[in-house]
């Protein structure tokens, strides 16, 4: 039996959340498949403080940003959500697979949005594949989700706000942080972060990588050593730093294979952070009917794609004839809140990978 | 360097510091926040209006320091955690430094606790004055930490007990 749905939106971070509630809020029936057991994303994991404006929430913590969006979506009765729901594919002929609960679901949407985030990158080193080398995420997910405490003490790599963040959380935890280290010259994430870790006594040591990793059955220690100007390792410079944990904190890239597989066309944007489908200024893919919002579509705060969220929901819910004066309203004011969180130093990057994106002409082509 | 390691410099500093007559009339809050990112809780939360974050929500935020009333407010608003008070008129020889903090355990008042620098280095050993709870929703407290009038516009952390990161 295929299931007949008006908008399936695959993925139930704060995009996809917000995606829903906004097609719903204008009269849309809205599906959303989440494959994790609960909805939220990373929302479930961020125990800081948001940035942004109060139109994001901004002063929220993400923790209470995500139970807020999940409560207005259980009293919604618009929106039906589906956990433990992966979206296997999207077919020729509009019908998407969904392996939910060890069921096979066959929904027939109107319109699909992908909000399907983004995956953590790894890095290559002698020993990376010892116990005790984690991503960020899968540490954060450990502590904050799990409440297990994930180690003793931590190398966290990368400075970025995920490495300056986690490292924050880790001492939280009663974790001790050796240091944080990054390849590139400067700090990559938000100062006031970077300043939060280290007047708590974690060192932050840029241009740094890591050498090799060792340990006999799990870790018991990393070689940092130094980089020049051209990233390549100052003989001389290693330094040993015992640690039962690593953590990976080196880059997020788009989790765009259902983009790639429903046939949307495609680019790689090295501002977005890999490759990710061409969008309008609806977030409309080259695909008529299919959406995509959030870091699927290029990697960015969390805000920013609760935005976009909202955004695609709207265009979606439009599409389909619903609450057309409203919905101008709302595309506009999330047009302008994008604008005002990209027009600042740290958004220049994004700017840079939307003009790229605007500028690659995409060809629109029936679902 | 600030973007190297995290520490302010004394240059970066001189920008968001309140003047010294300012100061010496009483608390006072002061904004260590020196990079443009999209953020403006601080502003929304400052019952004077005293802190502008113009036109955009871009700039880095701007406090009058005239309106300022030193009222704490804005520091467990600030996601960044990047704001504090100082209170010069305090005491004869000790200044008042009010800080964010979030970790467990809470230090408790008359409780001396380590003060840590900017870079995170122990300078002292000093009492604490008050604890005031951000609230339910905000989660983050306030510490007021009784220092050396010297070490005013040092202490920036506290660490309760004496092991690393706890």
């Amino acid at each position: 039996m295929i299931k007949e749905v008006e908008i399936l939106v695959i993925g139930g971070g704060p995009a996809g959340l917000c995606a829903a509630r906004s097609a719903s809020k204008l009269g849309a029936h809205v599906m959303v498949c989440e494959r994790d057991y609960v909805p939220g994303g990373q929302l479930v994991k961020q125990t800081h403080k948001f940035f942004g404006s109060e139109k994001q929430y901004a002063g929220d913590r993400g923790i209470q940003i995500g139970k807020m969006l999940i409560d207005e979506i259980a009293a919604d009765p618009n929106i039906e959500i589906l956990t433990e729901a992966t979206v296997l594919g999207i077919y020729e002929d509009g019908v998407v697979t969904v392996l939910y609960q060890n069921q096979h679901l066959k929904i027939h949407p109107k319109k699909i949005i992908i909000t399907t985030g983004a995956a953590e990158k790894f890095l290559s080193f002698p020993g990376n594949d010892l116990p005790g080398i984690y991503g960020a995420g899968a540490v954060q997910t450990l502590m904050n989700v799990a409440g297990v405490k994930p180690a003793e003490r931590v190398v966290m790599v990368g400075a970025g706000n995920i490495g300056l963040i986690v490292s924050y959380q880790l001492m939280q935890a009663g974790v001790e942080v050796a240091g944080v280290i990054e390849a590139a010259p400067k700090i990559g994430g938000y100062l006031v972060h970077a300043s939060k870790i280290r007047r708590a006594g974690v060192p932050i040591r840029t241009s740094y990588t890591v050498k090799e990793a060792f340990g006999t059955d799990c870790l018991e220690g990393v070689v940092i050593c130094r980089l020049d100007e051209k990233w390549q390792m100052i003989p001389g410079t290693e330094e040993t730093i015992p640690c039962d944990t690593l953590c990976l904190a080196v880059g997020l890239t788009p989790l765009a294979e259902l983009c790639w597989q429903a046939g949307c066309q495609m680019a790689f944007i090295r501002e977005l952070s890999g490759h990710v489908p061409i969008l309008d200024e609806n977030l409309e893919t080259t695909v008529s009917g299919i959406y995509a919002a959030g870091d699927v579509a290029g990697i960015e705060e969390a805000s920013a794609a609760m935005v976009e969220g909202r955004l695609a929901g709207c265009s979606a819910a439009a599409s389909l004839g619903y609450s057309p004066q409203e919905a101008k309203i709302m595309l506009q004011a999330a047009r302008e809140e994008l604008n005002e969180l990209r027009s600042g130093p740290t958004g220049s990057k994004i700017r840079a990978g939307l003009q790229k994106m605007s500028e690659k002409k995409g060809v629109k082509t029936a679902c | 360097m600030l973007i190297q390691d995290g520490i302010p410099t004394s240059e970066d500093l001189s920008k968001v510091l309140p003047p010294q007559n300012r100061l010496e009339t009483g608390p006072v809050a002061m904004a260590e926040c020196f990079q443009k990112i999209p953020c403006n809780p601080c502003a929304k939360a400052c019952p004077k209006k005293a802190i502008h974050v113009e036109p955009d929500i871009n700039q880095t935020p701007q406090i009058d320091f005239d309106q300022c009333i030193g009222c704490g407010i804005c520091i467990s608003r600030c996601p960044g955690l990047a704001i504090f008070v100082v209170d010069l008129t305090y005491g004869e020889d000790t200044a008042l430094v009010l800080l964010p903090y979030e970790f467990l355990p809470l230090p408790v008042k008359g409780q001396s606790v380590l003060c840590l620098d900017r870079s995170g280095r122990e300078v002292g050993r000093y009492p604490v004055v008050k604890v005031t709870p951000g609230g339910n929703k905000n989660l983050t407290y306030v510490i007021s930490v009784a220092v050396p009038k010297s070490l005013a516009m040092e202490v920036r952390n506290i660490r309760v007990g004496g092991d690393n990161n706890e």
